[in-house]
């Protein structure tokens, strides 16, 4: 049977079954390759014939653009910083995600409530209040982690285009030698990551192999665990009429 | 743990009001304001759902209708959580008053009726101080409606609850909606110790028992060094 749950508190006017889809979710820090892997696992699947949508943070209609405003200027303070991502989740998982999942669909997920709950915490956000404001987010079935160190994400990120502000958390006033900052912001996060990898069981893949490996490694883990959840997209196979 | 049902340790005063549309809420806290100043202190003031971070984006959905409980919800506190940490703590730190139309007892009432996880709501709220003064005005529907009628020309979506479809037109559902808002202050007023005033009474009845508990709610009250030599 379909096992669809939310991570807490769900809210008395959604869904409580009949979401037949799942839920993937691809997590990593910055740098770890985590979005040009969710793109061509997207495309994978859909030659397998399963229809997927893809989500990610700041995408939502209602404040993905007022969140990117925010981040440009210095008013955001971690509560509302917090507040305006939940916004952005909830808005997306009653006009996307859970449609998407009522459809039978597969949603793939570029990042979800960890890294926000990462982040949250590595602001100095009380951990019980991020988990209960988090809470509403339907669970994952499936979440993997592209696992990094701080010293092979320096150059991975430098080589991008430079460290900036966010993700070197200078909110964070660590200081203003950008490098120790950003080394001080991204070692808090991954402590994060690691802690949630073992709360919630997060698969993780070595971010560190080349990206063929890594993609090889997914597809694996994803078909094991459509088939051992008798996963199968709408109108391709059993129980659809 | 819970901040709102402990005092806060902040040298300033936080005195809030609450109660539905029309209640009346607002004009006795304006009343409140001129009382003070003439005493020669200098409150804050700050309103629900002003901050310019997300005052635009509330704005945008109410018209479109494109607000979920959840949305709603949310949007509202970040509303709060910007004005908190703008305009409502750095005074209360520096031992000045703030006075505050509506608090976070406004999201409890309202997000709960919209259909958001009672506890899910209070828990978003973790982060806020405990007033040291709560009314709540508490009034009938019928007042509240040709309070609301007689002032300005017409009912507002939301205020409403037209995004529930409890009834077609503006006024039915006002009546329901605010009903059933009614119910939750009035578990509300317990449970967090809430001071009710009787808003059928007149202004001047309401604005003298507002003032008498101000004064008590002010009488460990030191207003900082500069004011005092300003008074």
């Amino acid at each position: 049977m379909p096992s669809f749950h939310y991570m807490g508190h769900s809210m008395p006017y959604l869904p409580k079954e009949g979401c037949t889809g799942k839920l993937i979710v691809i997590e990593g820090t910055d740098g770890c390759g985590r979005s040009t892997q969710a793109v061509l696992l997207k495309d994978w699947l859909e030659v397998q014939g399963y229809a997927v949508i893809d989500t990610g943070w700041t995408r939502s209609k209602l404040v993905g653009k007022a969140i990117t405003d925010a981040k440009q200027g210095h008013s955001l303070h971690r509560l509302t910083y917090c507040l305006m991502y939940a916004t952005d989740l909830a808005d997306r998982m009653e006009f996307q995600i859970i449609p998407a999942l009522k459809s039978g669909f597969i949603v793939l997920a570029d990042r979800y409530i960890y890294t926000l709950l990462a982040r949250g915490i590595a602001r100095g956000a009380d951990k019980t209040w991020l988990r209960d404001l988090f809470s509403f987010a339907v669970r994952p079935g499936l979440v993997f982690y592209l696992q990094l160190g701080v010293s092979d994400l320096v150059p991975r990120v430098l080589e991008a285009g430079k460290m900036n502000y966010w993700e070197s958390g200078l909110d964070m006033n660590y200081g203003d030698d950008l490098y120790a900052s950003f080394i001080a912001y991204q070692t808090a996060l991954i402590e994060q990551f690691n802690i949630l990898s073992e709360e919630f069981g997060f698969q993780s893949l070595d971010a560190r192999q080349d990206a063929r490996t890594i993609q090889r490694q997914l597809r694996r883990a994803v078909t094991g665990y459509l088939q051992s959840s008798n996963y199968s997209s709408p109108g391709v196979a059993v129980g659809e009429q | 743990m819970d901040s709102l049902l402990t005092p806060h340790n902040f040298p300033g005063k936080l005195i809030i009001v609450e109660g539905i549309d029309g209640s009346g809420k607002s004009t006795q806290l304006q009343l409140a304001m001129r009382y003070l100043q003439a005493k020669g202190l200098r409150p804050f003031f700050t309103e629900w759902n002003s901050a310019d971070l997300v005052k635009a984006i509330t704005k945008k959905g109410k018209k479109k209708m494109s607000l979920t409980p959840m949305t709603f919800s949310l949007l509202h506190a970040t509303d709060f959580a910007h004005r908190l940490v703008h305009n409502i703590l750095p005074p209360l730190k520096a031992g000045m008053i703030v006075l505050a139309d509506r608090y976070v007892y406004t999201a409890f009432a309202r997000d709960v009726v919209r259909g958001c996880d009672r506890e899910w709501v209070r828990g978003i709220y973790q982060f806020a101080p405990r007033p040291d003064r709560a009314f709540y005005f508490r009034v009938p529907i019928d007042i509240s409606v040709s309070r609301l009628l007689s002032g300005r020309a017409k009912l507002k979506d939301y205020e409403a609850g037209m995004d529930l479809g409890l009834a077609p037109d503006l006024i039915s559902s006002f009546k329901l909606f605010q009903g059933r808002i009614l119910g939750e202050y009035a578990k509300i007023t317990d449970e967090y110790g809430l001071t009710e005033i009787d808003a059928t009474q007149s202004i001047g009845e309401q604005q003298q028992n507002v003032r008498r508990l101000i004064d008590q709610t002010l009488a460990d009250y030191k207003a900082p060094m500069e004011q005092e030599q300003l008074a």
